[in-house]
């Protein structure tokens, strides 16, 4: 029998809303694993390069969306955890250390441990507190990466070369290019199963109204940080592929310029959808790569286009296909946004 | 005589100057339905939220059948079977009441650090949200988001959620609160079922009730239990009715019947 909480139901709530079903998924993969065959038949190799970099930035995007949109964590440093990845990465290259084996674990590892430590520290205070509190820990890192001469201060840290993989081929672009796939989708299928599981559902109850979820026996500050703590984890995971794309580093990854435009990237996409950070890093960097391509002023370009996104979907991308259905059915239920009787009534 | 389920020992909390809670003590016996009653401001809620964990005493002590409770967060409490409900509704009103109840059951099974648990086997989940819906006559609108259900029935539900967390000693924060008198007559008929297998703390602005539901009624006056006693007594209580009805500075004094 179907659970009646999967998604076999008919009515979709935040529990649920916005996860993909199988054939979606297997769908996306399948386009993106012919993508760059595509692209280099039609002589776009450079759109390889531009893929693998989308591919990078839908994972951190993810990553934050996960703190951010299923747990109503509004952090605006998860640039300290894409940089520690990257830093890892950079570092271990510079003491020789490039196997891929041990510089993208040892990454992910740093940068969960950096959002566990500014986790348990930021997740004492809420709202506004809360982001100020995330970004000046992930200034804090910034100043931290340009006072260190030995790992490359302002001018930031390069790499000789990609990380290794023996036997594969990950020095062209193509061969990157499924390395990212590959582990931007074992990312992808771990995110799904948390958002999915009892876990994730207890995480989007605590953002719908944690008061309650306290006086039913849940441990919120634990289950805030533990989403803490894996969102800094797999946003170091996109930052160590990210130093391997750009064969280094720079600080300029930890400033809260970049924080920026990956929360821009996942409330494009919609927050709190399974989509929305892939979606939104997509849109960001497609729209960002064609217009720099024409313009030198492509930033006034790029946010004009990004304001009337938001004006569109207020609620991201990813919600136009219920407003649409909504509308289609012909009004629907009323929009819940509208009954709460007093219920962020707070001690 | 049955035994005593919770003790509260000169317990103490303080809002800068004002003392909302002054060395109060308390005794809850096993199978009670105890009201707390007293005039507005008089620290009811707060010492509620002491009770829950919601807020740190400042001093004193709270015993839970025996076991030292003062220092134990929220979470800590809800496991060892005290339950709080609110006063003014507080639910996931974007949800269904299937999904709210289930929540509350998934509190108390544990498996909420369970990352990568398949969600395919949801029995015990469904099993626990229909006992509770069952139990305060939800049944028929499980699958209803919660924001659409009248008033009286998110009532309902506010208590089955705490139901749902299978308490031993039920903290209820005013369940009548803004109910008509159709939904608070169902209510009270409720609450009087409960105490079968409940110890029940019941803080409720509607006289009738507390004096038609309560074994025994305890008076809060300025943070300090004044008197507590079977209803008969507390009525004919002459603290009681100064309390209420005589002093001039009790501005706020509510009709007592």
């Amino acid at each position: 029998m179907l659970s009646r909480f999967g998604p076999g139901r008919k009515i979709e709530t935040p529990l649920l809303i916005g996860l993909p079903g199988p054939w979606t998924a297997i769908g996306v993969a399948l386009l993106l694993a012919i993508y760059p065959l595509v692209m280099s038949a039609i002589g776009e190799d450079f759109f390889i390069i531009v893929g693998s970099r989308i591919l990078i930035f839908a994972l951190a995007a993810s990553a934050l969306n996960l703190a951010l949109g299923y747990g109503g964590m509004i952090s605006l440093g998860h640039a300290a955890f894409l940089g520690t990845g990257a830093y890892a990465v950079a570092i271990l290259a510079k003491y020789g250390i490039v196997a891929a084996w041990v510089a993208l674990p040892v990454a992910v590892l740093a940068a969960a441990l950096a959002a566990c430590l500014i986790g348990a520290v930021s997740l004492r205070t809420r709202g506004v507190y809360f982001i100020m509190i995330t970004l000046a820990f992930a200034q804090l890192f910034y100043y931290l990466a340009i006072s260190l001469p030995e790992f490359g201060g302002d001018d930031g840290l390069p790499i000789s070369a990609r990380s290794v993989i023996p036997g594969l081929p990950l020095d062209g672009d193509l061969g990157f290019y499924y390395f990212v796939l590959f582990i931007a989708g074992l990312a992808f299928v771990l995110l799904y199963r948390l958002v999915a599981s009892r876990f994730g559902r207890a995480l989007v109850a605590i953002r719908e109204n944690e008061r309650r979820m306290a006086a039913i026996g849940y441990p919120i500050y634990r289950l805030k940080l533990m989403a803490f703590t894996l969102s800094g984890g797999l946003a170091g995971l996109a930052g160590a592929l990210l130093a391997n794309l750009s064969m280094g580093v720079t600080p300029h990854t930890l400033t809260w310029h970049q924080s920026g435009i990956l929360m821009v990237m996942v409330i494009i996409g919609g927050s709190g959808y399974f989509w929305g950070g892939i979606t939104g890093a997509a849109i960001f960097l497609l729209l960002e790569e064609t217009i720099s391509a024409h313009t030198e002023h492509w930033n006034l370009i790029l946010g004009a286009l990004l304001l009337f996104i938001v004006l569109v979907a207020p609620d991201g991308v990813m919600s136009l296909r219920e407003r649409v259905l909504k509308l289609l059915r012909g009004g629907g239920p009323p929009a819940p946004e509208a009954i709460p009787a007093g219920e962020e009534k707070t001690r | 005589m049955s035994h005593t389920v919770l003790q509260v020992d000169q317990l103490v909390k303080r809002f800068g100057g004002l003392v909302a809670t002054d060395h109060c003590n308390l005794e809850i016996r096993a199978g009670e339905v105890h009201a707390l009653i007293g005039p507005n401001g008089a620290g009811k809620t707060t010492l509620l939220a002491q009770l829950s964990g919601e807020l740190a005493a400042d001093s004193g002590r709270i015993l839970f059948e025996g076991r030292d409770i003062t220092r134990l967060p929220i979470h800590k409490r809800v496991a060892a079977g005290i339950v709080r409900s609110f006063q003014i509704t507080t639910l996931l009103p974007r949800l269904t009441v299937r999904e709210n109840l289930a929540l509350a059951v998934q509190a108390r099974t544990g498996h909420s650090f369970d990352f990568l648990g398949t969600v395919a086997d949801e029995s015990d989940l469904d099993q626990g949200a229909d006992e509770a819906a069952r139990r305060v006559g939800l049944s028929d609108v499980m699958e209803q988001i919660v924001g659409t259900l009248s008033h009286g029935r998110q009532r309902a539900l506010e208590l089955g959620m705490a139901l749902a967390c299978k308490p031993r000693l039920l903290l209820l924060d005013e369940p009548m609160a803004g109910t008509d008198p159709e939904e608070s007559k169902r209510m009270g008929e409720l609450i009087h079922s409960l105490r079968k297998d409940h110890t029940l703390i019941l803080v409720e602005h509607d006289m009738d009730a507390v004096f038609r539901l309560a074994d025994r009624i305890s008076v809060l006056v300025a943070g300090r239990v004044i008197a507590t006693g079977s209803p008969d007594e507390i009525r004919n209580n002459p603290q009681v009715i100064a309390a209420y009805l005589g002093d001039d500075e009790t501005q706020s004094a509510e009709p007592i019947q």
